[in-house]
């Protein structure tokens, strides 16, 4: 029975991409034009520049950028996150400051930085940086923020010092929102490199995808967009994961 | 065990000037109807809230004592079992806390489970436990830290009527068999009469009476009458 589920929802779950390329293959023959190019000539394309090696190149020069911007922004976000949910006078004194720079939208910040920083790989990095800061710090806060009192006060009277209770009570129970500070921004990261590598950086998926758009070549543009919709889903379901695993069981 | 004294205890906006002395090894029941001031008289015992006055354990005062350090085991009325512990780590949480070797920590849990008749409870996470099952083990986490003093603050609160009479008699066998100095919060005045040695009565953050449970039943303040006519 739970077999014969499975195997439903993975038909309900892939028929509509399978009849979406279909009519994508089909219009594609129909259309006759290199602007509209059929599924199985993206997909001869896509193996083409992951043979000549292309692909691999610019996926890493992107892939480089996200993981160092957005681990380190990750970590100072969940750092400053952390402070501001212990610390009431470091809430008070900055959250003002967050509540001021976290509406900015990330590219906005991109004249201003190309100004400052110049045009080299601290661009996007500093970009991804931003982008996975600010909502990583505010998910944290929140979730730390929203642990009951009750259980720090219960963790006292079992003899916990501060310290153990923020590691064994309060961090644990804010996991589930920080996952969703990290869960979200992982794919936005994605979509941040991708417009930073247009707009300034000649290396990676999105300066494959300015160059494709220079010699209008639709085919390679529809690849990078197929590996930018890959990356972006595998990053957000390697954290589904990991959210699932840290917290699945008591959840 | 200790003795508890409390000399003039007011809190803001609840407890007035309230005197109590509870002897060494004694359960005390703490009666009151809502809002009355019984569960912020045991927060100041353990250190959980401002207060004026002073608060002693034997002859020492504690009012500069954290709360980690009072050795005070308390159960609050909403048990606050850590949602992502299973029973057994809920358990040794105070024990980890206050770094006790591992071997140590196996077997005083393993014989605190057996204590309270819970050892088949010890995988599962609190959303899993019923309610009479959350406050066993609420129990459990509180005196593996062998507490000198025992807050209990409404433990029996919605549980079905046989459960909690169940546990009132497992509180009460604890009690006789480690002698715990004990405060046990109601607004029950049978489950007073049946747990306390001595009864205290709050009305409005006062202290209106105090004294043996025949001495309360029978010979109650104006206060407390219409508490027991309710009852």
């Amino acid at each position: 029975m739970k077999k014969r589920t499975i195997l439903k929802n993975n038909f309900l779950y892939l028929l509509p991409i399978c009849f979406f390329l279909a009519l994508w293959e089909l219009s594609g023959h129909i259309a006759q034009t290199p602007l509209f190019p059929p599924f199985s000539k993206v997909i001869i394309e896509f193996q083409f520049l992951l043979s000549n090696g292309i692909l691999l190149q610019s996926l890493g020069a992107s892939l480089a950028r996200v993981l160092i911007g957005y681990i380190l922004g990750s970590l100072a976000g969940l750092f400053v996150g952390i402070l501001m949910g212990v610390h009431r006078v470091v809430e008070q004194s900055l959250s003002p400051l967050i509540s001021i720079l976290f509406p900015i939208p990330t590219l906005g910040w991109l004249p201003l930085l190309m100004l400052w920083i110049g045009i080299n790989e601290a661009l996007p990095i500093t970009l991804i940086f931003i982008c996975a800061f600010f909502p990583v710090a505010y998910n944290t806060v929140t979730g730390i923020k929203g642990v009951e009192e009750e259980y720090v006060k219960t963790a006292r009277t079992l003899g916990a010092s501060k310290w153990f209770t923020l590691r064994h009570v309060i961090l644990p129970m804010a996991l589930p929102n920080i996952f969703t500070g990290l869960r979200l921004e992982a794919g936005m990261v994605w979509r941040t490199v991708i417009a930073a590598e247009m707009f300034a950086i000649p290396t990676g998926i999105g300066a494959l995808l300015t160059n494709a758009e220079t010699l209008i070549r639709v085919d390679i543009i529809l690849v990078c967009l197929m590996l930018l919709s890959m990356m972006c889903s595998i990053f957000e379901r390697v954290f589904l994961w990991l959210e699932h695993k840290l917290t699945g069981a008591w959840r | 065990m200790p003795s508890i004294h409390l000399r003039n205890i007011t809190t803001p906006y609840c407890l007035k000037n309230v005197n109590l002395d509870i002897k060494n090894g004694e359960l005390i029941v703490l009666l009151g109807f809502t809002g009355a001031g019984k569960s912020t008289l045991l927060n100041v015992i353990a250190g959980l809230t401002e207060y004026r006055g002073e608060v002693f354990f034997n002859q020492k005062n504690m009012n500069n004592i954290p709360t980690e350090k009072r050795d005070v085991g308390y159960l609050f009325q909403d048990i606050y079992l850590f949602p992502h512990l299973n029973t057994y780590n809920n358990i040794a949480f105070g024990l980890r806390a206050t770094v006790c070797p591992a071997d140590q920590i196996t077997n005083k849990v393993e014989s605190i489970l057996d204590l309270l008749h819970i050892g088949h409870l010890k995988k599962r996470y609190p959303r899993d436990l019923s309610g009479g099952e959350k406050r066993r083990v609420g129990l459990a986490r509180s005196l593996i830290m062998e507490p000198k003093v025992l807050l209990l603050d409404e433990p029996l609160i919605n549980l079905d009527p046989v459960t909690a009479g169940n546990i009132r008699k497992e509180i009460k066998a604890i009690h006789s068999r480690l002698n715990l100095t004990t405060l046990f919060v109601t607004h029950d005045f049978d489950e007073a009469r049946e747990l306390a040695d001595r009864i205290a009565v709050l009305v409005k953050g006062e202290l209106k009476q105090q004294g043996m449970v025949d001495d309360i039943f029978y010979q109650p303040v104006m206060e407390i009458r219409k508490f027991i006519a309710i009852n």
